[in-house]
């Protein structure tokens, strides 16, 4: 029997256990939603902007593994997208983005609400695709889901025309695909894993720094095997946060800009890195000259061969899935006879405690004023360190990653690469829809939260019991800082300034506001929201306005150079 | 350090801004680049002249390795190889050039492929450096036109580039 493009697309969701898809709606897709409308299968999310849908996909992705799936008309629709594709593309997060496209015969003459999505998109997206001919929406999509999920993960976008999800065609979904020029690799190479084994049991002082490859491969059980058989330390980067657990002694917290003084320290000092599932972002290594050092030798294992040596010269490369290669390594550390030199790992540990020592986390907690620190330990306390935290980006994003201890992977959802204020709120929305019945925070500010604030509604209309910790310190915090340290406390419109009362706002918008004031009433108030389990709540909680993340290294210093409390 | 890449991608509308669009976002140099299909229609060749360090030039191959439609990529520089660019000139040709400019394009090895009464149109076939000397030569006032193919590279010998 022959079907229709749109009749086609929802067959292939279908195929690929698509279970729930976010999307708006609009002329050039209407044919699809007219499909949505006649199946119960695949559900659809309806958001209140399509850079939602887009984060709500992405967050539905990194809590579950699945590939998150968005749908959205032409043009706006389209465009609206952009910023969320962008967000994906950064953190590598497996997502399928279907936007609708003026019919064939209008592309390229300036047609109503036209744009070209695929140029528009091509610089942040793994791949994407036009199609041209209902023949071929079936392989498409297939090789859509195939690539966003193998290899470095990463959103591809099928651009699909109005008149092809009319057209008419049998539907056949292809059992496998297999593109010439596409064959990731898995497994390392087995002399590049013996030549990294060699140092890792010569090395004196190691240290393991590991970024979001741990949780897209699923290896967060082999990198704590690794790590505890061999005693070393351990750093997450802001992506990689839940790779390993938070609360073992092991762990020295988050490295980067705003990471720990022992995991940055540890990082500069050491004589064999072990970098795993990481890019050396300029986040988290500060400035790259600062951070050479030829005593150091780097082992750094990725996916991506584009990643490796790119910033950071390193010593032994390997390119393959983290999981399978860590595999490897465990195997051939189970049955060896070498050990590491014991007595210099002692020493090292008893460096890296005085480091420790330093207590670079510390902040007030005598103030009158909340400080936002202590609103996050609240929340690991109350949640048992068990919610799904996403969050915005500026000072609170920092400090959520700083003081909620992630112990398991896909806990902690944030917009690492490209920082997109917004993104907390829809996607916490994902989360919730994939996860129902799990506690799910979104630690915000007052301004990131205004940026996708409409998605409060769709909470509603989907019964998201999500709740907003909201850090309130009625400045673009973030930018604050940096004016604070590096502009002269000049804080050019960096004042959050006529802002609503957000108690009244998610109450209008069907939700309970809580407005928090005093210290003594954040755990109160933290244990009477998450007591509201069916209930969304917006928690604004009115912070000290002075506090700053620290430790803090500044734009084009080294790691070591952090700025401390 | 000039280097000239060699890659084979599926021949596929799009395939050719991915890759410009990879150069212009992360900055590397194009000196020259030429594409054409190859005798399988469903690959195209592509020949990029680029410059940047060692370090660029692994990065330039990582990245376009990378691009989805990309097939194969090799850097020419790493062995022997053989390079050709193909050029039209026309050049003022009248009563006082016409001499001068007929030997040129014999030292040079090129073939007149068109003649006016003021105009020869001369095709020359060599090393980028090659043509850019012919150019250096000639009297830069007698040059009228020009147009360059871009090189295009081979391996020398048993060298290739196939799938
Ligand atoms: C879409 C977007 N625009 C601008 C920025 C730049 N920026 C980074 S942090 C920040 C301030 C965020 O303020 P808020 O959400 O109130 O959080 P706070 O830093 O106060 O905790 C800004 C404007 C960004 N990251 N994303």
């Amino acid at each position: 029997m022959e079907l229709t493009g749109a009749e086609i697309v929802l067959r292939c969701l279908q195929e690929e256990g698509v279970e729930h898809v976010f999307g708006y709606p609009g002329g050039a897709v209407l044919f699809i939603y007219d499909e949505f409308f006649k199946q119960d299968k695949v559900k659809h999310i309806l958001t209140r902007h399509e850079q939602g849908a887009v984060h709500a996909a992405d967050g539905y992705s990194r809590s579950t593994k699945k590939v998150g799936v968005a749908l959205v008309t032409s043009g706006p629709g389209a465009t609206n997208a952009v910023t969320g594709i962008a967000t994906a593309y950064m953190d590598s997060i497996p997502m399928v983005i279907i936007s609708g496209q003026v019919p064939t015969p209008a592309i390229g003459l300036d047609a109503f609400q036209e744009v070209d999505t695929v140029g528009i998109t091509r610089p942040c997206v793994k791949h994407n695709f036009l199609v041209k001919d209902v023949k071929d929406i079936a392989s498409t999509m297939k090789k859509a889901f195939y690539l966003a999920s193998t290899g470095r993960p990463g959103p591809v976008l099928v651009d699909i025309p109005k008149d092809i999800t009319q057209h008419k065609t049998e539907f056949v979904y292809p059992e496998s695909v297999s593109l010439r020029s596409y064959n990731p690799v898995t497994k390392g190479h087995p002399g590049q894993i013996r030549r990294a084994l060699q140092l890792i049991l010569e090395a004196k002082r190691p240290m393991v720094y590991t970024g979001g490859g741990i949780t897209l491969s699923n290896a967060s059980g082999e990198l704590a095997e690794f790590v505890r058989m061999m005693n070393f330390p351990c750093t997450n980067t802001l992506m990689g946060l839940g790779g390993y657990p938070a609360t073992d002694r092991q762990f020295l917290g988050m490295l980067g800009m705003h990471g720990t003084y022992e995991a940055n320290m540890a990082m500069q000092e050491c004589d064999v890195l072990i970098a795993i599932g990481a890019r050396f972002d300029d986040r988290v290594i500060g400035n790259p000259e600062h951070f050479f050092n030829p005593a150091r030798k780097i082992i750094h294992i990725d996916i991506d061969p584009s990643s490796i040596s790119k910033r950071v010269r390193v010593d032994v490369p390997i390119v393959g899935n983290v999981q399978d290669v860590l595999q490897e390594m465990l195997k051939a550390l189970n049955s060896s006879r070498e050990r590491v030199d014991a007595a210099a790992l002692e020493s090292w540990w008893k460096q890296i405690e005085e480091w420790r020592s330093r207590d670079c986390l510390k902040y007030d907690r005598q103030s009158k004023l909340i400080k936002p620190q202590m609103v996050v330990e609240k929340l690991y306390e109350v949640t048992g360190g068990d919610a799904f935290v996403t969050s915005d980006v500026g000072q609170h994003q920092m400090w959520a990653a700083q003081f909620y201890k992630f112990d398991k992977p896909r806990r902690w959802i944030n917009s690492g690469g490209l920082g997109t204020m917004g993104f907390g709120l829809p996607a916490a929305m994902g989360v919730q829809v994939a996860n129902p019945g799990a506690k799910v925070a979104c630690v915000t500010g007052e301004g990131s939260i205004q940026m996708c604030i409409q998605e409060l509604s769709t909470c509603k209309q989907y019964h998201l019991p999500i709740k907003i910790i909201a850090l309130n310190n009625r400045y673009l915090g973030m930018v604050r800082q940096w004016q604070e340290f590096f502009h002269g406390n000049r804080y050019s419109e960096s004042y959050m300034d006529a802002l609503p009362d957000f108690v009244k706002l998610a109450e209008s918008y069907g939700h309970v506001g809580m407005r928090i004031e005093s210290p003594s009433d954040v755990e109160g108030a933290l244990k009477e929201a998450f007591a509201l389990e069916d209930r969304l709540v917006f928690m604004d909680f009115v912070t000290d306005q002075a506090e700053n993340v620290f430790p803090m290294v500044p734009g084009g210093k080294g790691l070591s150079e952090m700025i401390l409390v | 350090m000039r280097h000239i890449i060699s890659l084979l991608m599926e021949n596929e509308a799009g395939a050719l801004s991915r890759v410009s669009g990879l150069f212009s976002a992360r900055g590397y140099n194009i000196e020259s680049l030429s594409v054409a299909p190859t005798e399988d229609p469903s690959l195209s060749r592509m020949t990029i002249v680029t410059s940047g360090s060692d370090d660029v030039i692994e990065q330039i191959i990582k990245q376009l390795n990378k691009l989805i439609e990309v097939i194969k990529v090799i850097d020419l520089n790493d062995g022997e190889h053989i390079e050709r660019e193909m050029m039209l000139v026309k050049v003022k040709a009248g009563e006082a050039e016409r001499e001068e400019a007929k030997r040129m394009a014999d030292i040079f090895r090129g073939r007149i492929i068109d003649v006016s009464d003021q105009s020869y149109t001369i095709e020359l076939t060599g090393t980028v450096a090659k043509l850019d000397a012919f150019l250096a030569a000639i009297d830069r006032n007698w040059i009228l036109e020009t147009v360059r193919t871009g090189a295009s590279g081979i391996g020398r010998g048993a060298r290739m580039l196939r799938i």
